[in-house]
């Protein structure tokens, strides 16, 4: 059992405060997902709680151990991290990219051994991407490089996955794809951390969520009682109704009577 | 799955080329020997002319051209992967501006002209000043290091020009301008004794890049998230540019061109892989070099025709065919 603990953390940059006095613990089997409008401090909490971003104030523990504490490499096989829009920089066959996952796992003047492209071959069938075998990595569309990072991130098989923004710009039946195979993963007993603007596939995925606004939690808990329409108000600024449970769960959107969306022209007769 | 599989051949044919290049440039010079003559002069007693001319001109220069082209390729491989541009080359960082300037100052104060070791010394000097300076201003992250690098470049230039500029006399100005073209030829062994622990040091920083430039394929939060200590990878990648292809410019003056071409000539061979670009990038870069020296000793010019007046007119079309491939790669 792994436990994921962000212990009071506040981050503070030039005088303005991202992220303030959140407290989040989270462990295996769990797929936590992150709400909250864009520059609610999403992405800052998961730099924190992937341990690349060091809190101005309070800790992140993983297992009660300080996460800036852990040996770079240790900590690299234990959790996996997937920024915001990953890119590739350079047109590498797509097994080489998800063999870059296996990097902490392999010796400093090693070569990578017959076990090791098993691995990678798992890791590659597992995200559906087989057949891009020798491809380079650059000629992927949107939803392939995706999920080639996706599985970059899983080759090594580290307890902890968190990934910022994985569906942004996915189709939705890529995007479907994407966040089932997160739930799959948390059902195998890992802890699964994204931050989902979705809020109708994190309804009927997450096993819980974490509402942000300001910077600060709103609310934290199991999905099913967490996600109501007043906490996605105070959340997003929009009426919300949330209709059925679980896979049949569907987040829609009410405009506001005084949303300028009803007037987009002002002024402007109607003809 | 099909893996590329890492041939032994492709590596051999380059050391047997490389080797050929070597042989070729030791028989070839402004006094014609034909082989046979070079060689019983190497079993005859010495000292006799022909040994004279290998010993003392041939294989310093050849030594130096693989050194110095040897140093160029693997310090653009290293940046073009640290920095990720394809633009990038090893006098980016300030580094060669810097041993420009120190070699540069030993020539305008005449120590050059009484003392043998000055120039290099102070080059080697000036190099790693300039590599502290970008250094102390762009550790923090990438571009700040590009751009602390072109600062540095910057003041580099600016004081090269003030050495112009205050020139003694005519003839101070001439010999600092040809040192600046840039020449691997009549360079004593003392010189190159001096040179080349620096330069092994360099090589030394650089061989620790490789697994941090391969994990940078994926950007730096990824690379961070595998456990890459990027400041870590800067720095050494700093240390070793300054120190490899600072010396190596002090020894040469400023060749261009090498450093940005060699890199992408290997890359497509290594299947893109920054980690397996540094040992082929290091080897074409010294077989590029000493061709193009071998080809200054063969043009017929009425003065001398330095080598990095050559390489940068063979690298300019190189470098419209990169633009074009840009191009076409990023619409």
């Amino acid at each position: 059992m792994t436990v994921l603990h962000a212990e009071n953390v506040s981050y503070d940059i030039a005088g303005r405060s991202l992220v303030s006095n959140i407290d989040l613990a989270c462990e295996s089997g769990q797929f936590v997902a992150l709400l909250g409008a864009n520059g609610a401090g999403k992405s800052t909490l998961i730099r924190m709680l992937s341990g690349l971003e060091r809190p101005s104030r309070g800790e992140v523990r993983l297992d009660v151990r300080p996460i800036r504490a852990i040996d770079r490499r240790e900590l690299a096989r234990r959790r996996a991290y997937i920024p915001q829009n990953a890119r590739v920089e350079w047109p590498v066959a797509v097994e080489r990219l998800v063999a870059l996952g296996l990097m902490p796992q392999i010796p400093v003047f090693g070569d990578l051994d017959r076990a090791a492209w098993r691995k990678v071959e798992a890791a590659l069938a597992l995200c559906d991407l087989s057949h891009k075998t020798g491809q380079p990595a650059t000629t992927l569309s949107g939803g392939e490089l995706a999920r080639a990072m996706l599985a970059r991130a899983l080759v090594g098989e580290p307890e902890i996955v968190i990934a910022d923004e994985p569906l942004s710009g996915l189709d939705p039946k890529h995007a479907m794809d994407g966040v089932a195979r997160l739930a799959a993963l948390a059902r195998a007993g890992r802890l699964i951390i994204a931050s989902i603007h979705d809020l109708t596939l994190a309804a009927r995925y997450a096993t819980h969520v974490a509402i942000m606004r300001g910077g600060r939690l709103l609310a934290y808990g199991p999905t099913a009682s967490t996600l109501t329409s007043s906490r996605i108000c105070a959340a997003f600024d929009v009426d919300a109704c949330i209709q059925g449970t679980g896979a049949q769960a569907i987040v829609d959107f009410i405009a506001r009577p005084d949303t300028p969306a009803q007037h987009p022209f002002p002024g402007v007769a109607s003809a | 799955m099909v893996r590329p599989l890492q041939a032994p051949m492709p590596l051999m044919l380059a050391l047997l080329l490389l080797l050929a290049a070597a042989g070729t440039s030791l028989v070839i010079g402004k006094v014609w020997l034909p082989p046979v003559v070079l060689f019983d002069g190497l079993v005859a007693p010495k000292p006799n002319l022909a040994w004279l001319i290998v010993t003392e001109l041939r294989i310093p220069r050849t030594v130096l051209a693989l050194m110095v082209g040897a140093t160029l390729g693997l310090g653009g491989a290293v940046l073009q992967g640290l920095l990720r541009n394809p633009l990038a080359e090893p006098g980016l960082l300030g580094v060669s501006g810097g041993a420009a300037l120190g070699a540069v100052i030993a020539i305008y104060f005449g120590l050059a002209a009484r003392f043998a070791l000055a120039t290099p010394l102070l080059g080697i000097a000036g190099a790693l000043a300039a590599g502290a300076l970008t250094f102390l201003f762009g550790r923090s992250g990438t571009l700040t290091l590009i751009l602390a690098g072109s600062a540095v470049s910057g003041l580099a230039a600016a004081g090269l020009a003030l050495a112009l500029n205050f020139a003694p006399s005519p003839y101070a100005a001439y010999e600092i301008t040809t040192w600046l073209l840039g020449s691997v030829a009549e360079r004593e062994w003392s010189q190159i004794a001096l040179c080349t622990p620096f330069i092994l040091a360099g090589w030394l920083c650089l061989a620790a890049t490789p697994r941090g430039l391969d994990a940078l394929t994926l950007g730096e939060a990824q690379a961070e998230s595998l456990g890459v200590n990027l400041n870590m990878l800067r720095a050494l990648a700093l240390a070793g540019v300054a120190l490899s292809v600072g010396a190596a410019t002090a020894m040469a003056g400023a060749i261009g061109f090498v450093g940005l071409v060699a890199p992408h000539l290997v890359r497509p061979f290594v299947g893109y892989r920054p980690s397996r670009i540094l040992l082929p990038s290091a080897m074409f870069g010294a077989f590029l070099l000493l061709v193009t020296d071998i080809a200054i000793r063969v043009i017929p010019t009425s003065s001398e025709l330095k080598l990095g007046v050559l390489t940068s007119l063979i690298g300019t079309p190189f470098f419209f065919w990169l633009v074009l491939r840009l191009r076409s790669l990023s619409p």
